[in-house]
């Protein structure tokens, strides 16, 4: 620490301002005297309900497809193996609103599969699992990139330690790879939750906006700025505390 | 129990023929680069060869159109570092050595708590890897290998990262389980060979180019690299009835009984040797080093061991000329 | 509060202040006039304001075309607005309230609902009843912007109650789900339908009668072009300005 120059402190200071300055100007613009009632309305519960569950739901199946995803990414080589890297971040770089058009054309009525769903009384637009599928969309490479990164550094030592005592791929998979990059896997479950916590544009494109289905925290914030920024700056504030509370968990380490 | 492997591996200048008799213990042993750990990562299964055919008790390992996985080979590596799982206890380390082979939850514990009993360090059961010393951590990765009831155990240098202090403990340990297992070592160190493998194997550039029993190998060797690992001298030379006459002329008297004009080898140790005034072998020094309490002295070829004051009094430097004389006695000559 | 509400608004006039807001109008020095506009107006106001600059040498015209509560919100912390024309009434009021206007609001358009279905009208909707249809997707904005608050007068108008599958934040996002083929239809202004050309096709209803929407226009108070704002809010509610807004499926107030 002592060997930086000072000067260092000076735009590290401005650049700290600038990201909790606007945070503490929203805070103080919540009318706390409404604040209860505000974010109890029926609306505003139903969307903060709704948020958290198409989250858990969201992190789950980043779990599910995410860990083999990285598994394959970090110990498999094979030709093109990082433009597959490359593509499988693309959401991270891409404008969530482009990320809902893409969905829109792959899930919707007239979309790639959308027909074919449809034809099995399948509906995914305007549906729950719409919502459910755009944070996913956003959200899988977070997890991808956080347990990616882990497994390379844990290397394959361990893993060929295990086979050489005769344990099974699966079985050095469940008791030694996973359990290794456990506390990765966990940061890379939270952050996925939080970024499907805070997804905004692909949900509004893709998903569309109805109370207790598909209108979740988020929409429900842009849409009350329209007929009530009280309520849009009091939504806001509980989203800033869940994400707080998210980064909190996440930064922890896990004991090992 | 047996292992044969013939193999051949291009890209690191491998091409050799190894075998193990069953209860055996080989020591591979040879020059950095010489293809040692090569041949155990192909056996292991860790590395596929150009070609060539590995079978281990009639089972073919790999051969032609034939790749068993390392996990179905049966044949478990304990390399210098233990590579003890971080989040399992000492116990469940060797727990799932038991549990990868089958055994039920409740007799995997009862046998992990035998080996590490039988390994001496019963209380060490619920540490962590972390909270091991590197001579209680190396015993746990050896109860955890030899739980996993290898048919053949792959040893890479087990002792290299140990204090000198705890390697001996552990090496006699090692000796009393390798006695009727199958099992190959990789080792820079003749103790470790003396005292554990049969038969021994000298690589070099990825050949084969020496092998035989511990003891015979290690008194008579017949490559420089051999009498080195055995901290022996050996030149070879014509016999004329009375001594070892070198290439450069100079004579190096032993007992022995050869035919005159017969081509042998001599080997004598560096501690045998002397400097004298006139006669003897004419060399250069070449390096000064400390060994023990006395003075390893190296030329072109050959080195002796001199106390100090000797090498003081003579004002002995790199580039001084020497003569270097061994008693009859010390010197042991064989055929070439 | 104020005070904040200072700070924020210098924050976000930043961008705006860029690019130029001269105070006075010199003689030789070009002139921005800022417009802030409901985001349906901007094929219109657009044709006007071409025409405006036609006739005023040296006056550049800006538009920012955004939702009339985003707009107002803007104007509110400071953004440099010389004329706002709002959507609806009930947005305009809020203006007021702030006394933020620089001249009594005018109306100068009116627009009425249409329903919307894609190309072809493939779920066979006929009149306002159909919507009700159990298996149809309907779409339409949430009563929370002034599309919705006006689909929710003829609901109440007709007592039939709709069952959507989507609330959309704006007339535009109902507009793309139809045009997209998503829903099968949705409830928009007549000029939507006519800016999405072939994409969609309209059905008039006669009930959109009881849920005419207003739009007024105004100066912006402390408007650094006054002058040029009330010439244009004049061009507007003009000849010319009434024409090109008919052009464009606009009813007079």
């Amino acid at each position: 620490m002592s060997s930086l120059p000072r000067w260092v402190l000076i735009p590290a200071l401005l650049g700290g301002l600038f990201v909790l300055l606007p945070l503490m100007a929203m805070a103080l613009r919540v009318h706390w005297t409404h604040f209860g009632e505000l974010i109890t309305s029926e609306s505003s519960l139903a969307a903060l309900r709704l948020s958290l569950q198409t989250s858990a739901a969201s992190a789950a199946l980043c779990v599910l497809c995410g860990v083999p995803m990285s598994l394959l990414l970090a110990r498999s080589e094979f030709r093109g193996l990082s433009l597959l890297r490359s593509l499988v971040l693309i959401p991270l770089v891409l404008p969530p609103v482009v990320g809902g058009i893409a969905l829109l054309y792959t899930f919707g009525r007239q979309g790639l599969l959308g027909g074919h769903l449809e034809v099995l009384g399948l509906q995914i637009a305007f549906s729950t699992t719409a919502v459910v599928l755009a944070q996913t969309f956003v959200a899988l490479p977070f997890l991808v990139i956080s347990l990616e990164g882990a497994l390379r550094t844990a290397g394959t030592r361990y893993e060929a330690a295990a086979a050489s005592l005769g344990a099974r791929p699966s079985r050095v998979l469940l008791r030694v790879t996973l359990p290794l990059v456990m506390p990765a896997l966990l940061s890379g479950t939270v952050l996925s939750f939080a970024r499907a916590l805070g997804e905004f544009g692909a949900t509004i494109t893709f998903a569309g906006s109805l109370q207790g289905t598909t209108r979740t925290l988020p929409l429900e914030i842009y849409l009350q700025r329209e007929s009530d920024p009280e309520a849009a700056v009091a939504l806001s504030f509980v989203l800033m505390i869940v994400a707080v509370a998210v980064i909190a968990v996440a930064r922890r380490r896990v004991p090992s | 129990m047996s292992l044969s492997l013939r193999a051949v591996v291009p890209e690191r200048g491998l091409d050799l023929e190894l075998t193990v008799a069953g209860g055996e213990t080989l020591a591979v042993i040879g020059p950095n680069g010489a293809g040692k750990s090569t041949v155990l990562s192909l056996i292991s299964g860790a590395l596929h060869p150009a070609s060539g055919r590995i079978v281990l008790d009639d089972r073919v390992l790999t051969g032609e159109r034939r790749w068993v996985p390392p996990h179905e080979r049966k044949v478990t590596t304990l390399s210098q570092d233990p590579v003890l799982f971080p989040h399992l206890t000492a116990l469940g380390n060797i727990m799932f050595a038991l549990r990868a082979q089958g055994a039920g939850r409740a007799r995997a514990r009862q046998e992990a708590e035998r080996w590490l009993a039988e390994l001496g360090i019963p209380e060490l059961a619920a540490r962590r890897p972390s909270q091991l010393s590197g001579g209680q951590a190396q015993r746990v990765a050896i109860a955890r290998a030899l739980a996993a009831r290898p048919r053949l155990l792959l040893l890479d240098e087990p002792m290299a990262a140990l204090d000198i202090d705890v390697a001996p403990a552990l090496r006699e340990q090692l000796r009393c389980f390798l006695a009727e297992r199958t099992a190959i070592i990789v080792t820079h160190d003749v103790l470790d060979a003396l005292t554990l493998a049969d038969r021994i194997a000298v690589l070099e550039a990825g050949r084969l180019i020496e092998q035989g029993p511990t003891q015979e190998l290690l008194r008579r060797p017949r490559t420089a690299f051999t009498a080195r690992f055995a901290g022996l001298n050996l030149v070879s030379g014509r016999w004329d009835g009375r001594a070892v006459v070198l290439a450069d002329g100079a004579c190096l008297p032993a007992h022995a009984a050869h035919g005159a004009g017969e081509v042998v080898h001599a080997a004598f140790r560096p501690a045998k040797v002397a400097l004298v005034g006139s006669g003897g072998i004419p060399r250069t020094v070449r390096s000064l080093a400390p060994s023990g309490d006395l003075v390893r002295l190296r030329t072109e070829d050959l080195s002796a061991d001199l106390p100090p004051q000797e090498v003081a009094a003579r004002r002995l430097e790199p580039g001084s000329p020497v003569r270097l004389q061994v008693p009859p006695e010390a010197v042991t000559t064989y055929r070439a | 509060m104020i005070r904040h509400a200072r700070l924020i608004a210098a924050a976000a006039g930043i961008t705006l202040l860029a690019t130029g807001c001269g105070a006075a109008e010199e003689a030789g020095r070009p002139v921005t006039l800022h417009l802030f506009a409901a985001a349906s107006l901007q094929e219109p106001f657009e044709e006007l304001g071409e025409q405006f600059e036609s006739e005023h040498e040296g006056v550049d015209v800006e538009f920012n075309f955004a939702g009339s509560s985003t707009l107002v919100e803007q104007i509110r912390q400071g953004a440099p607005a010389d004329v706002f024309a709002s959507a609806n009434t009930s947005t305009m009021d809020t203006l007021v309230e702030a006394g933020l206007q620089g001249a009594d609001p005018v109306d100068f358009a009116a627009n009425t609902l249409m329903i919307a279905v894609p190309r072809g009208n493939p779920a066979d909707v006929a009149d306002l009843q159909s919507l009700t249809a159990e298996d149809l997707n309907l779409v339409v904005c949430a009563a929370e912007v002034p599309c919705g608050a006006a689909t929710e007068t003829v609901e109440e108008a007709t007592g039939l109650e709709f069952a959507p599958v989507s609330e959309e934040q704006s007339v535009t996002d109902v507009l793309n789900k139809v045009t997209s083929g998503e829903a099968d239809a949705g409830l928009v202004y007549v000029t939507d339908v006519r800016t999405a050309g072939d994409a969609v096709e309209g059905i008039e209803f006669a009930e959109a009668a009881s849920a005419v929407n207003t739009y007024p226009i105004t100066t912006v108070g402390d408007a650094a072009n006054a002058e040029l704002g009330q010439e244009f809010v004049e061009l507007v509610t003009g000849k010319t300005g009434q024409e090109i807004l008919a052009g464009h499926g606009f009813d007079a107030p």
